[in-house]
């Protein structure tokens, strides 16, 4: 059974964290989902969004985190409405500013696990003050960015990822902004746990996202996804498959990126999978706080 | 506690702390940078928690989170940051998150005259953010008001669910006056009570009062709070059976206490024809001038405003049945001149305006007394 998963994954084994056999009935993934909220989202059929939120509940479900110890912090926009269908404290905030409004959660509830959920509008333009430096403090938060390359929620317009050349709604003639490589970025800012997959490789979002928790500073994961309503249609990418196929196809493991040439790598274009940076050894913020004020100052 | 001389500014960050405020973000900007710097130093020894964020927006946002994760909570700046502040102060009024946004105003607009004083931000205090919400805003006009008026600040934004904009100026907050404050320890803050069990809370409900109990997040009543307009329990909502009561509550719940929320001091001598109303710094002005022309042996009224949002309107009205001519003095172009006009009509209210930088003087008030 497993084989068949990672094979529909085109994962390997190490690459990929597999729910135990039983994982539906005995976990307590379906008690994450908000009993007393009306379902369906609001989320176009066949969006990526719901394989992104699949793994974080399995993430957070394989961490055997309790319910109350998990805050999510969104923004605005499609991804960000992600929490309302969890059943966990969620602050669904205003656009741009989850980062902030989750920088003082942390600092109030240091014991608590600490998800912001934006896309890739929310947190690299309006936003993207806020995510370089929540990662230049490496406070015990973790960004789960989607990135779909577009804004989905306001029609299709060209956002910070898009790449060069693509139409949107804003970019008729084509895009002429480089996109931000959101993993660089914020590794170059300080985050200590950076990775990134796609919706299409779920299970090996799920490793990521529950090694993102689990890390005690800022830490970072790009899903990648796609907007077939807006995105594809402008560029003519197909139905949603087949951008989810796209992904698949255009994707390679970090692994394999690794055993490639300098000259090959220099040439690839395919999105490249991975943890692609941790470092254990930066002392996360509100343990910095606590260690370096508050225990040398003299209490009143 | 002994006598000392401090800033308006250091009386507005012990006046938070004595409140039970233990959560500063902030961003520095003149002339309110002595409020970061004393919580900077002070919040830790009270095992308090200071930061300083990347921008204005950042810190309302910090704020709001931090009293959403329990703790009391405070920012402070000025004209351009309160700017920048604005979509975030909505946020906290419609998710009726308690928080206090100290406000030391500055000459503007843009950056205007670095750093005038001006009083040029009362219509922003009230209208500053997108859309129809209630607003509490409290202008002190001594440094030890400063104290006091950061206290009722912190009760009345956890009393009602409200960000409380703390509106001084430039004057009262780099003044330096003798003050002698109370032992922090007398002060007593609202708390809010919950007593239903976890599954049955709801964090909108309709109430008596039109304030609902808040929990902190981490406390095992876990909901969701959103900046869309929402139901009792938080959900998003269009259905205008579920939005209609809850504008209702949101948009009437400090009229319901108004009287408690409206601080005004009222000197009024019997037979008095013309009246003074003033806050912040041109109260000062103000009192003086009242002074000079009661010693003259003319009959003046004073109404000086503590409350400035909701506007004390039942006090201005009163007024305006005793008197024929209001003069307000302030440090811009008219604009708590407005309220006075709507209230007791435009015939009545003369006003003493300036936007300089510099205070309105007491002879600027006198002469209008001649007229």
């Amino acid at each position: 059974m497993t084989d068949h998963i990672l094979e529909a994954h085109d994962l390997e084994n190490h690459e990929a964290l597999i729910p135990p056999s039983n994982w539906f009935e005995r976990s307590e993934t379906l008690q994450k989902l908000r009993k007393n909220k009306k379902f369906p989202t609001i989320w176009c059929a066949g969006c990526g969004l719901g394989v992104v939120m699949g793994a974080l509940i399995r993430a957070i479900d394989h961490l055997g985190l309790k319910n109350d110890d998990v805050a999510l912090v969104a923004g605005i926009g499609c991804t960000a409405r992600m929490p309302v269908y969890m059943d966990f404290n969620t602050l669904h905030t205003t656009h741009g500013r989850a980062l902030a409004f989750a920088t003082g959660l942390k600092i109030a509830r240091p014991g608590m696990k600490v998800i912001a959920i934006m896309g890739d509008g929310d947190a690299l333009a309006i936003g993207g003050n806020h995510f370089i430096h929540a990662a230049r403090r490496n406070i015990g938060i973790t960004a789960l960015v989607v990135n779909n390359s577009i804004y989905g929620m306001t029609g299709g317009q060209y956002s910070p990822t898009t790449p060069l050349g693509k139409v949107a709604t804003t970019a008729p003639y084509g895009n002429v902004e480089p996109p931000f490589p959101i993993c660089e970025l914020a590794m170059a800012a300080g985050a200590t746990y950076v990775a990134r997959s796609t919706v299409y490789h779920a299970l090996e979002l799920d490793k990521f996202l529950t090694e993102a928790i689990a890390q005690d500073g800022f830490s970072v994961v790009e899903a990648v996804s796609y907007c077939h309503t807006t995105y594809g249609r402008l560029n003519r990418l197909g139905t949603a498959a087949d951008m989810m196929r796209a992904l698949k196809d255009n994707s390679i493991a970090k692994s394999a990126y690794d055993k490639l040439s300098p000259d090959e790598q220099h040439a690839n274009t395919k999105i490249v999978r991975g943890v692609l940076h941790q470092n254990n050894t930066r002392m996360e913020y509100t343990r910095m706080y606590e260690q370096q004020i508050l225990t040398r100052v003299q209490s009143v | 506690m002994t006598i000392r001389l401090m800033q308006g500014n250091e009386a507005i960050a012990l006046g938070a702390i004595a409140a039970g405020c233990r959560f500063y973000a902030g961003y520095p900007i003149t002339p309110s940078t002595e409020v970061a710097e004393v919580m900077a130093r002070e919040l830790p020894k009270y095992g308090g928690k200071f930061i300083q964020m990347e921008d204005e927006i950042a810190s309302m946002a910090a704020i709001i989170g931090g009293r959403v994760g329990g703790l009391k909570s405070m920012t402070a700046t000025s004209g351009p940051g309160f700017s920048l502040m604005q979509e975030n102060i909505g946020y906290a009024a419609i998710t009726e998150i308690p928080c206090v946004v100290v406000d030391v105003q500055r000459l503007g607009p843009s950056t205007g005259q670095p750093t005038a004083a001006s009083q040029g931000d009362v219509m922003q205090a009230r209208w500053g953010t997108h859309g129809d919400h209630p607003i509490i805003a409290l202008a002190p006009i001594s440094v030890r008001q400063a104290f006091d008026l950061t206290v009722k600040a912190f009760d009345f934004s956890e009393r009602y669910r409200t960000p409380v904009i703390l509106l001084t100026d430039e004057i009262i907050g780099h003044m330096r006056e003798p003050v002698e404050l109370p032992d922090f320890s007398t002060i007593k803050i609202y708390e809010h009570k919950v007593e239903e069990k976890p599954e049955e809370y709801k964090a909108f409900r309709n109430t008596e009062d039109g304030v609902p109990p808040l929990v902190p997040f981490g406390e095992g009543y876990r909901y969701h709070i959103t900046g869309l307009l929402h139901d009792e329990v938080g959900f998003p909502t269009q259905r205008l059976d579920e939005i209609d009561p809850w504008l209702e509550r949101v948009n009437g719940k400090l009229e319901k206490h108004i009287d408690e929320i409206t601080l005004v001091e009222e000197d009024y001598q019997d037979g008095a024809r013309v009246a003074v109303l003033s806050y912040g710094c041109s109260a000062r002005t103000a009192r003086h001038a009242v002074k000079v022309a009661r010693a003259q042996g003319k009959k003046v009224n004073l109404l000086t405003l503590l409350t400035i949002w909701p506007f004390p309107e039942k006090q201005v009205e009163a007024l305006g049945e005793k008197v024929d001519k209001i003069i307000v003095p302030e440090m811009n172009l008219g604009q708590l001149a407005y309220e006075v006009e709507r209230v007791v009509g435009r015939k009545k209210v003369v006003r003493v305006t300036r936007a300089n930088g510099e205070m309105v003087t007491p002879q600027m008030v006198l002469e209008k007394m001649e007229d």
